[in-house]
């Protein structure tokens, strides 16, 4: 596959700008959390299991979803925080089905560990279900090959990639992520469509996923 | 005056370009602030800054104070008091004296505004001139566990509003209305925060005579017993059986608060004799408080109550390692051990000062990992985007929103 291959579509980079929408539901225990959980609109449970990515640009300190940081330092239920934290939020291409991974993992371990049930979090440290508000925009960014595609990656801001890495997938619930798309249709490269899409987003901070997915690129120009 | 493009470098390119992004589509809306002092205080300082900026986006955006006597402003702090769960006698006629100015304001100021922004209860009354323009409250305070028969009296005036912004998840709290979280912001331009060339620091350490030849440990805030001054002071004795240092304690006050005079005196008075605490009344001197902040070894916020807590963002900005309270919106700019440390106590914060005068290295890095922190989640190009976002939401009512 050349570089300079034209694509038969262009690719239009648009952005992702969140806003926070408290909704005034609140948790102290694992009980209510769960039943939350089930209730809560899927916007919920995107902002929950997405906001570190953005807030934590460079280095994390945090497990990747705030149900596992919650029942970890409000609750010392550090076993669940585990279980919570490492649900493979990469296998659902579906809201509805994260949701229930994320409830059948506390369920679960409520079953196991009932006296857990009963415990609450300190005053002031409940859990605060928030959802997140999207407003996607085009911008003027258009890629026609993948030369065009990975300068404009070095530029863009992170909302643009996560817009087309994270949200494209789950929230709008396409099958894989919108630059393997692109690739795969409009450049006809599987090979490198297959390889982006194997990535792994949630163990790395976006930095790190711009670079891995240059990198990736220009390795298909440089080694084609 | 500052130029939006100003930032790219502190943000990058892309930042900006999606600030004009939005503000294009805010095209032909006017946007009116409403608060209640147009200097002290961090609202008035966030809005100096932001309502340039937004005019320079293109979004035309004006900023009217209300009017208000000695009296109402009693008041209000009473009001601001009790909102942050604080003990506080409130009779008859202080209610009747914030209706009276309310009205008054109600009566004299023009609400034009396509989208009418109240910041905090002062001004709150004004909503009874809603027509068909839009309006948001923007709460301030702490209101996590506030004093019932203001919150009651309040909320009568908050549901009239189309939305309402909190700083903290734990201020919302069930309303029918919608509720934005949205952090405050620095400016790294102000001089607050700007870059400081060295001798501007030491001269400043030298017109207030206070020595560098030892660590020193500083609280920025108002004379206000919810900052808990007097707290730091006891941290910092504790701190001084161990480790010789200084403590700065500084502020200015505010037009609205009355009650700063009272607070200063008391910490004078318990400070007495001391040669190595340095009490400070400022004037409002952004480049003085920003030298004062450069030049010290920690940053200390102690509050009791805290609607934010903008001091500890800007001590982080300058990468110092900072020592908070785990109070209001605190906790969202330090991650414990990561981005700073934070307290529940006096000892925890005289413990926490000792460990990072102890090891200067692991102080270090909490201040860098705390400055990174800062610049993706709390400079004013990010408050800017939100509160634009914000004014959109008031279009659409859906969680996802093609524009």
């Amino acid at each position: 596959m050349s570089a300079l291959t034209k694509a038969r579509e262009p690719f239009r980079f648009s952005t992702r700008l969140h806003l926070s929408e408290l909704t005034g539901l609140r948790a102290a225990s694992l009980g209510e959390l769960c039943r939350l959980i089930k209730e809560v609109p899927g916007s919920c449970i995107y902002h929950h299991t997405h906001r570190f990515l953005q807030q934590h640009q460079f280095f994390s300190p945090e497990p990747p979803n705030d149900f596992a940081y919650w029942v970890t330092g409000a609750l010392g239920e550090n076993e669940l925080g585990e279980r919570l934290a490492s649900i493979d939020t990469m296998q659902f291409s579906r809201i509805h089905d994260l949701r229930e991974a994320i409830a059948a993992a506390i369920e679960d371990y409520l079953r196991g560990n009932p006296s857990s049930g009963i415990k609450t979090a300190r005053p002031g440290e409940d859990f605060y279900f928030i959802k997140s508000v999207s407003f996607v925009m085009p911008t003027r960014y258009v890629a026609c090959d993948l030369g065009d595609f990975i300068e404009i990656l070095r530029k863009i801001t992170i909302d643009s990639i996560y817009f087309h890495i994270f949200e494209a997938r789950l929230r709008l619930e396409r099958k894989t992520n919108d630059f393997s798309n692109w690739i795969e249709d409009s450049l006809g490269d599987k090979e490198l469509a297959g390889e982006l899409a194997a990535l792994d987003p949630y163990t790395r901070t976006l930095e790190d996923l711009r670079q891995a997915i240059i990198l990736m690129a220009e390795k298909r120009i440089f080694s084609p | 005056m500052i130029k939006i493009e100003d930032y790219i470098p502190i943000v990058g390119q892309s930042i900006i370009d999606d600030l004009k992004l939005i503000a294009e589509r805010l095209r032909g809306k006017i946007i009116q602030h409403i608060n209640s002092t147009a200097v002290g205080g961090g609202v008035a300082e966030i809005l100096n800054r932001m309502v340039p900026l937004l005019q320079q986006l293109g979004v035309e955006t004006r900023w009217d104070v209300i009017k208000g006597g000695a009296q109402f402003f009693e008041v209000t702090k009473k009001f601001h008091n009790a909102l942050h769960g604080g003990p506080v006698e409130l009779t008859k006629r202080d209610f009747e004296i914030f209706l009276e100015t309310g009205q008054y304001n109600v009566e004299d100021l023009d609400t034009r505004g396509d989208i009418v922004f109240v910041h905090d209860p002062q001004p709150i009354l004004l909503v009874k001139k809603k027509k068909e323009n839009k309006w948001i409250w923007r709460c301030h305070v702490d209101v996590s566990e506030p004093n019932e028969e203001v919150w009651n009296f309040l909320v009568e005036y908050i549901i009239r509003y189309d939305s309402a912004v909190f700083s903290a998840p734990d201020f919302s709290r069930k309303l029918p209305i919608r509720q934005f979280l949205i952090a405050p912001s620095i400016d790294p331009l102000g001089d607050k925060n700007k870059e400081l060339p060295q001798e501007t620091i030491d001269s400043v350490f030298e017109k207030y005579q206070i020595p560098k030849n030892k660590p020193i440990i500083t609280q920025i805030s108002r004379f206000d017993r919810l900052k808990d001054p007097v707290g730091v002071l006891e941290a910092y004795r504790e701190v001084r059986k161990y480790i010789d240092c200084h403590l700065v304690l500084a502020g200015g006050g505010a037009s609205d608060d009355p009650e700063g005079a009272a607070v200063y005196a008391e910490v004078k008075e318990k400070a007495k004799g001391d040669k190595n605490v340095h009490i400070l009344l400022l004037p409002q001197n952004d480049i003085e408080i920003n030298a004062l902040q450069r030049g010290s070894t920690v940053i200390v916020q102690k509050s009791l109550r805290e609607g934010f807590g903008l001091t500890v963002a800007e001590g982080l900005w300058k990468a110092k390692p900072v020592v908070a309270s785990n109070v209001g919106g605190i906790p969202l700019q330090i991650k414990h051990k990561y981005s700073g440390l934070l307290c529940h106590s006096v000892q925890g914060a005289a413990f926490a000062i000792k460990q990072l005068l102890n090891s200067p290295a692991y102080a270090k890095k909490l201040g860098e990992n705390g400055r990174e922190h800062i610049r993706n989640n709390f400079l004013i190009t990010r408050h800017l985007r939100d509160y634009m976002l914000l004014f959109l939401s008031t279009y659409h009512k859906e969680d996802l929103v093609y524009l």
